[in-house]
């Protein structure tokens, strides 16, 4: 696709990117495209309220736009904000890759930290009750009450922490999810 | 010991049951001959009233009128003694699957019948196969088809199906004819055209053989369901490349041009589809008349059963596929009829269904077991057998390799080698192609005792090799096994996030991936057909809460009153010092039945993927003189059955629509309502908190209201301020009658912070009954405007009641913190 060679010099630091994420010139087109539309103002980068109108429905909306901005920033520009989607591209088996290359962003460990970084707001490394309480008000129905919320998290929190300090680090946390097939879970087919 | 002895007088009684069948049957057929002198029964022939009396006979012996039921039912009878003597020990069939020994029993009898008549009397024939013991099977597994993972996989199973039947046909019949001209079969007259349709004839994948060797071995569901499929969908090929075949050889060699073989073609396509149509067309129909049967509870499962044969016969009448038909008539009708049909008539069903495809099953294996001692059909020709055996296997794995090899490029989660080499040994011939070999007309075929011949050596070879070495080898190669364990509280809430988040990821980076046309079709669905076909009470309750929670707790509810009754009273709950603990317990049988499988009630929810397993759960109750391990014990269960109710549903499971401006009737819009409220509410929150340095409102805490609160006339704000506050709530429905039986025990703790009733779930609050929470989602007729709008236009008006919520709230603010319910359980109740 020559063409799609010559449109990649308008994505900043195209190359880099498509080293760094292993997405296909053709799919970080179409994300560039993407994101100049979600940029309605042309600005450059988005701010939460432009990724926030795609996801007012969703009970874990502001968490997930939440995630797309480093601590402290209020803007993204788009090579944050693909490296933030490499994260759910599938991850390819059987690939080999020398032990100097960083960890390529949709490797299982890195897309478990990316789930953990949902609960884990304040980036203590720990997923403490209050915000397993949090993360849980936010995705049930409001008919379930405080104390059986409380329940909930309290029991889950026992069934997963290993060391007995009350809250979950990451090991824990990928510990108990061991058994889930993530790389199914957390996985999005990006399209050409 | 004492099984012994009853296994040793159950074949006591076979033998008795043939000998008598036997010497029956002989007398029948031996009416106008002197009757030889068989096993010591007496023969008399005066029992068709045909020769004189001289007295009036008090009994007489009436063979003829009973014969053909008669024997019918005997052997129904004896194959299903066969499985009951087999059955007797478990641990045969651990090694051995079922239906290899039912074969061998088959032999046996056969064996015996041999014995007493020199002719082999019985065999299964094609009519009565395809006419009377295909059917049920069929339907069974269409109707407890895993509809999800079906429809999920179907790209890959109809390639398989499709693509990879037509490989087997063609290598096949080339490869033999191949070696024929090679001169490796000695002198035998086929030609190419007898050799494809041969090959087409042994391609299939026999789905009775599959289900009978992949019960026992529980490999995971997505292996199951690609092997599985592939050997339902088949037969479209199956049928059609068998007919075109037959059809060129009665014409012969020469009529063949390309015309016909454009025809073959479509009628491939008119075939398969047609068939698939006329099943839907079937299923719907049952579903229809399921949504009136209200009346007629009593008949009321006995329609599918009818109608899936009508399918069936239909199919077969013009010349479709009606494999095809009655799987589609199956998959099309669950979902309706277990929505509309009463609980009694879902259970009948199942069973029936069950009943029927089980004992077919075990008939047709014995029956195919009996079909081999024959003198007369066996012709033996090694170099044919020998190859056909090899070809078989070899062309199967080539194809499965290559095939899968395609596959994976496109699928997300790509099939492994060694469920390759699981999918490839899973390619087993049964019946079918026994039915179609003895289908073949003898005329135009010279060498059909052959073929018939090779056929079943094919089948046996399968059946009992593959059959018994399939499970060694799946623990051998360390396969995937089904997952049988319950979900950790963390993996449920976790699986839940990681739905929401891909759909939230979708959402931004714009994608129309699979969620999006699963998205059109859910809304298609719900708009048009759900509305045609389900009663209105089942629309209502449809998506929510699985109806397995639903019975789940009725079942608790049950052993609660059992117990009760067993101690006196049901004061036992409330006391501490005895607590009863729950477990639910799969019953061992049903693991058997793996197809069985309500993926569509459970849908995506993964706590309910224990119950998919088990139609039929039971609890076993067992008590225990324990405090807090008691209790806590009872807690988690409850956590899992919260979390299970409770959690929202993602977008997958919604009807979640692309443009804000339409109005429906969709019924998660509570959901998508609470939870875009719940989401404008906090960013409003942390919009004021930023400005204004307010301490964001405490969470929403449980409060309930005992005296009824006066139904809600619409569009009105109703602030209920007695001295205290208990509750207050936005103005409910404006748009149109809300259905107040809607009741949510929603609370708030009044006057907390900036607690702006505009945020709260519009709903009348006005019964504070305790409604068992699966019942609370229940009955809500929604003709609301979409949220969104409503929301949007809400929100500046009722800013200005912030401040006066504020200053009242300050003024005489009491929390209502009623005591928690006595028992937790009792909310269950």
């Amino acid at each position: 696709m020559g063409s799609s060679r010559s449109s990649l010099r308008r994505v900043p630091d195209g190359q880099q990117l498509l080293q760094e994420t292993g997405f296909s010139a053709a799919v970080l087109l179409r994300l560039h495209q993407r994101f100049q539309f979600l940029d309605k103002d042309s600005r450059g980068h988005l701010r939460s309220e432009d990724l926030e109108a795609e996801l007012s429905e969703n009970p874990m909306g502001d968490r997930i736009v939440g995630a797309f901005f480093q601590p402290g920033q209020e803007t993204v520009d788009f090579p944050s904000f693909v490296r933030v989607l490499a994260h759910f591209r599938p991850t390819e088996k059987n690939r080999t890759r020398g032990g100097e290359q960083p960890e390529p962003a949709n490797s299982r460990n890195r897309k478990l930290k990316f789930a953990f970084q949902l609960y884990d707001r304040d980036r203590d490394g720990k997923i403490s009750r209050t915000e397993l309480l949090q993360v849980l008000r936010e995705m049930l129905g409001l008919q379930v009450t405080e104390e059986q919320l409380q329940s909930i998290a309290e029991r889950a929190i026992q069934e997963a922490d290993l060391d007995r300090d009350h809250a979950i680090c990451f090991d824990e946390f990928r510990k108990s999810l061991e058994k889930v097939n993530i790389d199914h879970k957390m996985s999005v087919r990006f399209l050409e | 010991m004492a099984e012994r002895w009853r296994s040793a007088l159950l074949l006591c009684l076979l033998m008795a049951a043939n000998s008598a069948a036997n010497s029956a049957a002989n007398s029948a057929a031996n009416t106008e001959a002197p009757a030889p002198a068989s096993t010591g029964n007496e023969t008399t022939g005066t029992g068709h009233g045909t020769a004189t009396i001289t007295t009036l006979p008090i009994v007489t012996w009436k063979w003829h009128h009973v014969e053909v039921p008669y024997l019918v039912a005997l052997w129904v009878l004896v194959s299903w003694l066969c499985k009951l003597v087999i059955e007797a020990n478990h641990n045969v069939t651990n090694y051995i699957p079922e239906s290899a020994l039912l074969i061998c029993f088959g032999f046996i009898l056969g064996g015996m019948i041999w014995g007493a008549d020199q002719v082999q009397t019985f065999k299964l024939t094609p009519t009565t196969f395809f006419f009377y013991l295909l059917p049920q099977i069929i339907l069974d597994t269409g109707y407890s088809m895993p509809n999800k993972l079906f429809f999920t996989n179907l790209g890959a199973i109809l390639v398989h199906a499709v693509i990879g039947t037509c490989w087997n046909a063609a290598t096949l019949g080339l490869s033999l004819w191949g070696c024929h001209q090679a001169g490796a079969m000695g002198n035998i007259e086929i030609g190419l055209l007898q050799y494809l349709l041969y090959g087409s004839l042994m391609a299939a994948v026999d789905p009775v053989a599959v289900i009978a060797v992949f019960e026992q071995v529980h490999v995971n569901e997505v292996l199951f369901i690609l092997v599985f499929g592939e050997s339902l969908l088949n037969d479209g090929v199956t049928v059609v490349l068998f007919n075109v075949f037959d059809a060129f050889v009665s014409l012969g060699g020469g009529a063949i041009d390309a015309k016909e073989i454009v025809k073959g073609i479509v009628s491939f396509f008119v075939v398969a589809f047609g068939g698939s149509l006329l099943g839907t067309v079937f299923g719907l129909l049952v579903s229809l008349l399921s949504r009136c049967t209200k009346n007629i509870q009593i008949i009321e499962p006995g329609f599918i059963f009818v109608l899936g044969y009508l399918a069936y016969l239909t199919a077969e009448m013009l010349s479709l596929s009606s494999i095809l038909s009655i799987v589609f008539c199956g998959v099309c009708c669950q979902k309706y009829m277990n929505a509309n049909m009463d609980e009694n008539s879902i259970q009948t069903v199942r069973y029936a269904m069950k009943v029927f495809a089980n004992g077919s099953e075990t008939i047709i294996f014995v029956f195919l077991g009996i079909s081999a001692i024959d003198k007369t059909i066996w012709v033996w020709n090694t170099g044919f057998i020998l190859l056909t055996l090899f070809f078989i296997l070899i062309y199967r794995f080539i194809g499965v390799f290559i095939l899968s090899w395609i596959l994976n490029r496109t699928r997300l989660v790509p099939v492994t080698f060694v469920e390759q080499i699981i999918m490839g040994y899973g390619g087993l011939r049964g019946a079918v192609a026994y039915g179609l070999a003895v289908n073949l007309n003898e005329t135009n075929i010279k060498e059909k005792n052959l073929m018939v011949c090779t056929t079943l050596i094919v089948v046996y070879f399968t059946v009992i090799l593959q059959g018994v070495t399939m499970k060694p080898l799946v623990q051998w190669l360390n396969v995937k096994r089904a997952t049988t364990t319950e979900l950790t509280l963390v993996e449920k809430v976790q699986n839940k996030v990681f739905e929401h988040m891909l759909v939230g990821i979708e959402d931004i980076s714009g994608q129309i991936g699979d969620n999006y046309w699963r998205n059109k079709w859910r809304n298609f669905e719900e708009k048009w057909m759900s509305r045609v076909l389900l009663k209105p009470s089942a629309r209502k309750n449809q998506d929510r809460l699985f109806n397995v929670f639903h019975q789940l707790n009725l079942q608790d509810a049950m052993e609660y009153v059992k117990e009760g009754e067993r101690r006196g009273s049901l004061d036992f709950i409330r006391n501490e010092s005895a607590f009863v603990d729950f477990k639910k317990k799969l019953e061992e049988d049903y693991e058997e039945a793996m197809p069985d499988i309500m993926a569509d009630m459970a849908d995506d929810q993964n706590g309910a993927s224990v119950m998919r397993r088990d139609p039929v759960p039971s609890i076993s109750l067992e008590m225990h003189e324990q405090n807090m391990r008691g209790l806590r014990e009872a807690e988690v269960i409850n956590s899992h059955h919260l979390l299970d109710q409770h959690l929202y549903k993602g977008r997958k499971q919604h009807r979640y629509r692309f443009s804000r401006s339409h109005l429906d009737i969709n019924q998660d819009e509570n959901e998508v309502q609470e939870i875009f409220q719940r989401t404008m509410r906090s960013r409003l929150e942390s919009f004021k908190s930023g400005k204004m340095g307010v301490a964001p409102p405490k969470t929403i805490t449980k409060h309930t209201k005992r005296e009824p609160q006066p139904k809600m006339p619409n569009g009105r704000n109703k602030n209920y301020h007695s001295g205290d506050e208990d509750f207050e709530f936005s103005e409910g429905d404006s748009a149109s009658g809300y259905d107040t039986s809607f009741p949510m025990r929603v609370g708030y703790r009044a006057g907390a912070g900036i607690e702006n009733p505009a945020f709260m779930p519009d709903l009348d609050p006005s019964s504070p009954l305790h409604i068992p929470p699966w019942l609370a989602d229940a009955g809500l007729e929604v003709n609301q405007v979409a949220p969104s709008e409503r929301a949007q236009m809400r929100t500046p008006g009722h800013l200005h009641r912030l401040a006066s919520l504020r200053s009242r709230a300050r003024s005489g603010e009491t929390d209502q913190d009623l005591p928690p319910p006595p028992h937790r359980d009792d909310d269950h109740l």
